[in-house]
């Protein structure tokens, strides 16, 4: 690669790194915003908390405001100031205002304290934070790399050093990254590493994971570079001893922090409807606010002098902003309790000690709406440890007791040679297998153990034991159980692998790697055994081994129909074959491969070709199956998903075998499904675009959708090279279509894929959504969905730092969603009700009272009386709801995941509810002002005299009653706390107002007054709940009942009337979910069906 | 300047570290050697077990509700009506709009007039009145709760404040000052004060028979004793005390000329009182006197010919008001009203209706649901 005089072909590329000279790189700022400027080459130092001592307090406001509510209020606490417009104390608005904005800050200051762990922070990173750019850091085995650098040299021979990425693409396999040859040469002594005097000339900080372009100048020479020199933060050293690399990306420039979206404030539904309905209801104040227009105040002498030095027009403004101040809506955050997420036993993690941790305390009613569920595979679905479970030998198979696990096989001493290298990962166990190995009579099977020993790319260490170290997970398992049976691998050098066949020490010659990708599916390998003869083993899918075996006899007939009882299985399954390759046809081909090798020009398709000539004619041995074991509970919890309407979409890196593989296992594929694969899906979003009404095409059964990442870069081209909407309709098309389907998996997608799949569905569906995953790899798509859930797991910790929810468990996900979700919605959504049930309750008589005040916006209460009313007198009830709320229990809410569907359709608070609640807040209002208006009106009782401040407590009173009725009629209560809370309303009121409410409370009059408008706010609603009960309309209800049935049995009642839908709905999954109870489930048939 | 670094000691005292971000994990660096386990608290609360009580409305308890409530209201109701009917109430509107009015003259009367107009109007009470009588004056289309009108006072110097009495309070604007001093009372409520004049004479044989009319009593006694209290000082000269203050702009006299009782005189003049105390409504009535009753053999106000002479000095025609006089009896509830009476019936057959209807309801329909009120 070295090529000479390399001109600088790539003007473009500003960032120059040079190597040990940080006051070079000191010198250079760049325009940040106005005359700012800040350093061009970023520190080390990686900043994630959003506040520190100086922002907390401008920045949270400036957050806090963000929300429509608090703007308005802040309006309006400013136009009080106005002594022309104030029409109430200031402290009744400042009160409430500030008790909210403090709650408020308080929460987000120990959000942020808590997700970042400041202590910790500081400590620990100490010293990652002084690198910079153009330093030469050495790193050794295990370390993570801490900025993004050209590798200089390593301690492997030909400057090789392994690097694993699972925390940057979520793969575990080893990667190599390979050395300049000059400067490994070179560079020998920590001397000459400090002497370097190297100058990197390359592109500037971007966010593509996977390429690099720039240039190493140095000695007079210039080189080239390319991604296979870089070691990417993030990244960990494996297989290597020490290596070295001159930093040229640090901090939020290194290609990681690049690919991390911004951080976003993340919004529920309900908070957005909640601003526009502020909107709404400051617009439906309007109108009295200007109806004070028609009357004139001028002629009432007794006034006129008031406005002696005002003009019409200026009351009417005055008298206006009045209004406005008067009608304000007091917006009281609803209190929404994520501590019960972080104390669900349910949720804990007994075997790793971790309870789920609601990370984000806004978003909990969200997580009772989701649509969409976005799922990494590996490590989330997964636990990503793969065991061998089965093979099937020359038509033999073997492994029928696979579910006979390690206790027993750990005790047993499997094999002489092998006993000393323990094994720990072998579920497989199968005595007969063993018997066969040990006797050594069948050759196939002999040729079929050497190829799991000798075909791979495992890596070996020795030291007190063999370690293995897997490119993949599936690798370590076939190496580890040929181990097992006695085909021990031992060591790997650049040319010979050796093995152990049965106590027996062979050393192979390797003549070539024929290695894997995606497209060939395969891998091969060419060996001189020790007695000369050539051999090539390879293992690939079964697809592509079929197809290219020399014969097909009983065997691989057998072969291929033990294949599909291992797919139905959801085994990943590979096919074995081998052939004999005679010297002269190994010497014509491995000329034209050395040839091949060097070509600079479609060196890849060359080879491919060289390979595809070699890997004919062979001869199957065999094949294997591979569990990559589910999470606990994951099929279950999908199901329950599903049914919960819940559409489970997978994203993964993996290829789209092992994709599928998982999909069947874990439920979200079914038999009964079609699957639409890539090419049909280019042609059907290619037609689409045209053609925008396919629904009978998309509405038969079940597809699945199957997406590669190559369908993006069309996506791409689309969009860059016809018109822009052209490419929407295009990614329209494939959201139609995608989301029609019942499961999608798209395969091979990177990290910035994932978030853009997810920005896809929210744009196009508007749905909300939730991604959740566990490695670094995922942190885009959880910064991007409306809720991001993190695993804390094996994976490093980057997607629970970036996550709202962090779990233990994918099935814990269930517990979450269909539990705490669906309550958290349900008791936000009661709360918000409520909230403007009251709030409207109380405060529209402020409105008919203007009506009869000359509408001059008279408060009709005191002013303390306002301030607290929304605060304590109704809070409080309303409050017990949030915490205690709960239509059905965790127990039902798991089995009818059903009742999931209402959040998802916003059914519990939406602009129909809105207007009900408004309407309904309104008649109380009128009711109660009305009731004391009439009863007041040219009136003087025996103790109240008919004054303004009797009135007042008599319309407080009654609408605060009617009030507190209507919420405990359908709300539920702490046993304990019912009386305080009358105890307490009723000295407040006294105290506002003293010796008038005393004065009125006493007076019978006012007190039936006061019975009179609350029975009056209470029968129609009591009427309309009644009425529901009685035609069994209430959802909770119906499961009640249903509950109740199950729970007897069927025993008793017929339910076909009033809830048919429900129990239809249970018929169809009754005996797949829970076959304990299928009797019970049966028996409810019976009684719908026999009328 | 080559940094000879490792990172080793971090990486292994955090084996679970993620990249990028900062902090070994709060979730779940968990094995380094923490003895104490995070497994949350097994209570009622955390694991949200608390017992709740949650009303359920099953017609087995809400319809018994709607038949006593029926019960009860009926009953209720047509107490409250006869109550009402039983209160001798009479009402004369002497605004004098209607040219045949007596008071027509004086309709176009104004603040500043110096000399009262007087008018008497004659009327015949048909039935007696049996217990004490309270006589009321009533105002409709007078906003006294006007916003700025209410604001308009100042309750510290209604307190007997003496540095309020002398300075005070904006609100009263502009009612505040007049010719450089400073107003007692202030503010607009206090300068629009009903001042008409009321007397009653019952007509016997020709002769006029004035009827005692009691003016003290008519204020809530925390209004006399609390909140109103004249400015203190040395004597009780009421004069002395209020030196240095002007009366307000529409009142004939200062405030410490109201009446000749001194324990009636000044803020805690009863009339003033009354006033202060802004009605709810624009239609209001408000205590003007009280009538006793003297002995047990004849009633407070026999059945037979009144007049009423009235010094009309209170300007209402301007804005279209009216002006009455109440004589009216009353009861525990009060002076009469026949609404509330009415509303009770109303509710209660409201509620007796909708529990029938419900009834027949859940008869006809109800017996599907004897499992719904299964208990969570």
């Amino acid at each position: 690669m070295r090529t000479r005089g390399y001109p600088l072909a790539f003007p473009a590329f500003t960032w120059e790194v040079r190597a040990n000279d940080r006051n070079y790189h000191m010198q250079f700022k760049k325009k940040f915003a106005f005359c700012l400027t800040k350093k061009k080459y970023a520190g080390n130092a990686i900043k994630t908390a959003k506040y520190n001592v100086f922002t907390f307090v401008p920045l949270n406001l400036y957050e806090q405001f963000h929300r429509m509510a608090n703007v308005y209020f802040v309006f309006v606490i400013l136009l009080q100031t106005f002594p022309e417009i104030s029409t109430l104390p200031w402290y009744t608005l400042l009160f409430p205002l500030s008790c909210l904005l403090t709650i408020r800050g308080l929460r987000d200051l120990i959000d942020d304290i808590v997700s970042m762990g400041w202590s910790e922070r500081l400590f620990h990173w100490q010293k990652w934070r002084d690198i910079c750019v153009g330093d030469i850091v050495r790193l050794r085995k295990e370390n993570f790399v801490p900025a993004d650098m050209l590798l200089l040299c390593s301690s492997e021979p030909s400057s090789l050093c392994y690097v694993e990425t699972a925390d940057i693409d979520g793969e575990t396999n080893l990667k190599f990254r390979q050395a300049l040859l000059a400067t490994h040469q070179e560079l020998v002594s920590e001397e000459s590493m400090a002497a370097f005097d190297g100058r990197v000339i390359c592109e500037e900080p971007n966010s593509r994971m996977h390429s690099f372009t720039g240039t190493l100048e140095w000695r007079g020479e210039t080189y080239s570079l390319d991604s296979e020199r870089i070691l990417l933060r993030g990244c960990k050293l494996r297989n290597t001893d020490v290596c070295y690399g001159l930093v040229i990306y640090a901090g939020f420039d290194s290609k990681i922090m690049r690919n991390c979206g911004k951080i976003k404030r993340k919004k529920t539904k309900l908070d957005c409807m909640m601003d526009r309905l502020v909107i709404i209801v400051s617009v439906v104040q309007t109108p009295p606010a200007l109806v004070h227009l028609t009357w004139g105040c001028s002629q009432h002498s007794y006034l006129s002098a008031l406005y002696k030095h005002t003009t019409p027009a200026q009351q009417a403004f005055f008298n206006f902003w009045g209004f406005t101040i008067l009608l304000k809506q007091q917006s009281l955050e609803g209190i929404r309790d994520h501590f019960f997420i972080n104390w669900d036993l349910e949720m804990y993690y007994a075997v790793k000690d971790i309870p789920a941790k609601a990370r984000s305390t806004s978003l909990n009613d969200q997580l009772g709406q989701i649509e969409y569920i976005f799922s990494d595979k590996t490590g989330t679905l997964t636990q990503n440890v793969m065991s061998f479970k089965k093979c099937c030998i020359n038509g033999t198979i073997y492994g029928n007791f696979w579910w006979t696990q390690q206790h027993r096989h750990n005790s047993t001493s499997l094999w002489p040679t092998a006993d000393h290298h323990g094994e720990k990962k072998l579920d497989f166990y199968d005595a007969t297998l063993l018997e066969a190995a040990r006797r050594d009579s069948d050759p196939v099977l002999r040729e079929f153990l050497r190829l799991l020993a000798l075909c791979h790319t495992v890596m070996v260490e020795e030291k007190d034991q063999l370690v293995y170290q897997a490119a993949s997970p599936d690798e370590e398992a076939l190496v580890l159980a040929a181990k097992n049976l006695g085909y021990v691998f031992l060591a790997r050098t650049q040319d010979t692998i050796t093995i152990s066949e049965l106590g027996l020490k062979r050393t192979y010659k390797v003549l070539a790697m024929l290695d894997f990708n995606s497209d060939r599916k395969r891998m091969s390998v060419l060996v001189r055994d020790p007695q000369g003869t050539i051999r090539l083993y390879t293992k690939g899918a079964d697809t592509v081994i079929l197809e290219r075996l020399q014969r097909r006899g009983p065997n691989e007939t057998f072969t291929e129909m033990a294949l599909d009882r291992f797919a139905e299985e959801t085994l990943r399954t590979l096919c074995l074959a081998s052939k004999e390759v005679s010297e002269i046809e190994y010497s014509m081909w491995s000329r034209r491969h050395h040839e091949a090798s060097v070509l600079l020009q479609d060196r890849a398709r060359e080879l491919d070709k060289l390979y595809e000539e070699m890997e004919q004619n062979l001869q199957l041995l065999g094949a294997t199956a591979i569990e990559d074991k589910l999470q606990d509970g994951v099929p279950e919890t999908i199901q329950l998903l599903k049914l919960g309407n819940i559409k489970v979409w997978v994203l993964t890196g993996d290829k789209q075998e092992t994709a599928m593989n998982i999909g069947y296992a874990c439920k979200l594929l079914t038999d009964d499904m079609e699957i639409l694969e890539e090419k049909e899906i280019r042609l059907w979003v290619r037609s689409q675009p045209h053609v925008l009404s396919p629904k009978d095409k998309i509405l038969h059964t079940g597809e699945v959708l199957k997406e590669k990442g190559r369908l993006w870069q069309r996506l791409a081209c689309c969009k860059a090279t016809g018109s822009q909407d052209r490419g929407s309709l295009v990614e329209k098309a494939f959201v139609d279509l995608a989301t029609s389907c019942q499961a999608v998996i798209c395969c091979r997608v990177t990290p910035k894929q994932k978030a853009l799949m997810v920005q896809l569905v929210k744009k196009h569906k508007k749905a909300i959504t939730l991604a959740i995953g566990d490695g670094a790899n995922d942190v885009n798509m959880i910064k991007t969905a409306d809720i991001g859930v993190g695993i804390s797991g094996l994976e490093g910790m980057q997607a629970v730092q970036c996550s709202d929810y962090a779990l233990a468990q994918f099935s814990y996900l269930q517990r979450l969603l269909l539990v705490h979700g669906r309550w958290a919605y349900l008791r936000i959504c009661k709360f918000l009700r409520y909230f403007f049930y009251k709030t409207f309750a109380g405060l529209m008589a402020q409105v008919w009272f203007a009506f009869h005040s000359g509408f001059t916006a008279q408060p009709l209460y005191e002013g303390w009386f306002l301030a607290l009313y929304n605060i304590f007198y109704t809070a409080y009830p309303v409050l017990s709801v949030g915490l205690l709320e709960q239509d059905v229990s965790a127990k039902k809410s798991l089995e009818f995941p059903e009742l999931y569907v209402i959040g998802q359709q916003d059914e519990l608070f939406n602009y129909r509810i809105f207007g009900v609640t408004l309407l309904h807040g309104v008649s109380t209002s009128l009711a109660s002002f009305y009731i004391a208006f009439w009863a007041f009106e040219d009136h003087v009782g025996s103790k109240a005299v008919g004054d303004y401040e009797s009135f007042a407590v008599t319309v407080a009173t009654s609408s605060l009653l009617s009030v507190l009725v209507e919420v405990s009629t359908d709300l539920p209560f702490p046993i304990l706390a019912q009386q305080q809370m009358f105890r307490d309303c009723s000295p407040g009121l006294s105290d506002t107002i003293p010796n008038a409410s005393l004065n009125a409370l006493t007076d019978p009059y006012i007190l039936l007054v006061v019975l009179l408008s609350l029975v009056v706010n209470t029968i129609p609603s009591l009427t309309v709940h009644l009425y529901h009960t009685i035609m069994g309309k209430t959802t909770t209800q119906q499961v009640r009942a249903v509950q109740g049935l199950a729970r007897r049995g069927g025993g008793s009642a017929s339910c076909q009337h009033w809830c048919p839908g429900l129990v239809r709905a249970l018929l169809v999954r009754g005996r797949v979910r829970f076959p304990r109870e299928a009797a019970a489930w049966t028996v409810v048939v019976g009684h719908v069906t026999s009328p | 300047m080559a940094v000879n670094y490792s990172v080793k000691e971090e990486a292994d005292g955090h084996p679970s570290g993620g990249v990028g971000v900062p902090g070994g994990g709060a979730v779940g660096g968990g094995g380094g050697g923490a003895v104490k386990t995070r497994k949350p608290d097994n209570t009622a609360f955390k694991q949200q077990r608390l017992p709740a009580w949650q009303p359920i409305l099953t017609a087995g308890t809400v319809l018994p509700a709607f038949f006593i409530i029926g019960l009860i209201f009926i009953p209720i109701g047509i107490g409250i009506f006869v109550t009402s009917n039983n209160i001798r109430e009479y009402e004369i509107d002497y605004t004098g709009t209607e040219p045949s009015s007596p008071c027509n003259k004086c309709l176009n009367v104004s603040w500043d007039s110096t000399t009262p107009c007087t008018c008497t109007i004659n009327f015949t009470l048909e039935h007696s009145f049996e217990s004490n009588v309270f006589m009321y004056y009533g105002l409709s289309n007078f906003y006294q709760n006007h916003r700025r009108y209410v604001k308009s006072r100042d309750d510290s110097q209604l307190n007997g404040d003496n540095s309020s009495l002398l300075n005070p309070s904006k609100e009263c604007e502009p009612y505040r000052i007049n010719e450089d001093k400073p107003i007692a009372p202030c503010g607009a409520i206090a300068n629009s004060m009903f001042n008409d004049t009321l007397e009653l004479y019952r007509i016997d044989n020709d002769t006029r028979i004035p009827i005692t009319l009691i003016k003290k009593g008519i204020a809530w006694w925390t209004d006399k004793n609390v909140k109103f209290r004249n400015p203190t000082g040395d004597g009780n000269n009421l004069t002395a005390l209020f030196q240095g203050t002007t009366k307000p702009v529409n009142w004939p006299k200062p405030v410490y000329m109201l009446d000749s009782e001194p324990d009636n005189n000044g803020f805690i003049n009863e009339d003033f009182i009354v006033w202060m105390r802004t009605a709810a409504l624009p239609t209001f009535r408000k205590l003007y006197r009280l009538i006793e009753r003297k002995n047990n053999l004849q009633p407070t106000l026999q059945a037979g010919k009144y007049s009423l002479d009235i010094a009309y000095n209170y300007p209402v025609h301007s804005f279209d008001g009216r002006k009455r006089m109440i004589l009216s009896t009353i009861s525990w509830m009060g002076g009469k009203n026949p609404f509330l009476g009415i509303a009770y019936i109303t509710v209660g057959s409201i509620c007796f209706f909708l529990g029938v209807v419900l009834l027949i309801i859940h008869h006809k329909y109800g017996n599907r649901n004897t499992s719904a009120d299964i208990p969570n």
